[in-house]
């Protein structure tokens, strides 16, 4: 989710001292492991906040300018992707979004949260979650895109 | 925007595609999609997109060394917390 095995690893450690500064306040209203995943989660946000990274773009998801977001497609006769997608090469596109985006499309796509979930952990509208997880998708497409149209070039 | 949804523009399409994905609705019924090869295109490479990433749970596994950092920062926390409240400063 960071992008950065060490910073992966430093997060993980405080993951785990909130873990036991708070095991006192887990009341079994969720499941634990519902309960740690989430502590977790706000871990990495507030991880993304201090680094200044705009979590979640509401104002921009708000807009209604495809123009000029990414993965336009209308008019743009670009071949599409073929029915499989090459783990590297998706894993390397992931690495290189944003984190908002980065943070909804593991958390729904890879992870299998629902929107829901997501609003509530990221104190956002679902219709947000929705909006982000579009142009993470997008974002991927034009990047695998780019990255098949190098390959094809001799 | 049109009342005819399979006169609807690819922009005014894509406008609604993150609802209509998002909804679980059924987009590739639509009627734009129907007609329109563009749109269609997306909407499949959006598909793969999200089906390959079911593929991708992290596979990365934590050094072992972490766990030890990690429990002598918890011992050195609870070491902390006996000596009593910190002075204010």
């Amino acid at each position: 989710m960071v992008g950065n095995i060490a910073e992966a690893e430093d997060l993980t450690q405080e993951a785990f001292l909130q873990l036991h500064r708070k095991i006192s306040t887990f009341r079994g209203e969720s499941a634990f492991s519902t309960w740690l995943h989430r502590m977790a989660i706000n871990v990495v946000l507030m991880q993304l906040r201090k680094k200044g990274l705009s979590l979640i773009s509401l104002d921009e998801a708000m807009e209604p300018a495809p123009e000029q977001g990414p993965g336009r497609s209308f008019g743009a006769p670009d071949p599409a992707l073929s029915g499989t997608i090459d783990r590297l090469a998706l894993e390397r596109a992931v690495a290189d979004l944003p984190a908002g985006y980065r943070l909804i499309f593991i958390l729904h796509d890879v992870e299998g949260y629902e929107h829901n979930e997501i609003a509530s952990m990221l104190e956002c509208s679902i219709g947000n979650s929705k909006s982000q997880l579009h142009k993470a998708r997008l974002r991927l497409r034009d990047a695998l895109r780019a990255q098949s149209r190098k390959e094809a070039q001799p | 925007m049109t009342g005819d949804p399979s006169k609807m523009s690819c922009a005014e399409f894509q406008a609604q595609l993150p609802e209509l994905i998002g909804s679980g609705a059924d987009a590739a019924a639509h009627s734009h999609i129907q007609s329109c090869e563009l749109c269609r295109a997306l909407l499949s490479d959006l598909e793969t997109i999200a089906e390959a990433a079911r593929q991708l749970l992290p596979v990365v596994e934590p050094p072992d060394e972490l766990w030890e950092h990690i429990e002598s920062a918890i011992k050195n926390e609870d070491g902390q917390a006996d000596d009593g409240p910190k002075a204010l400063k």
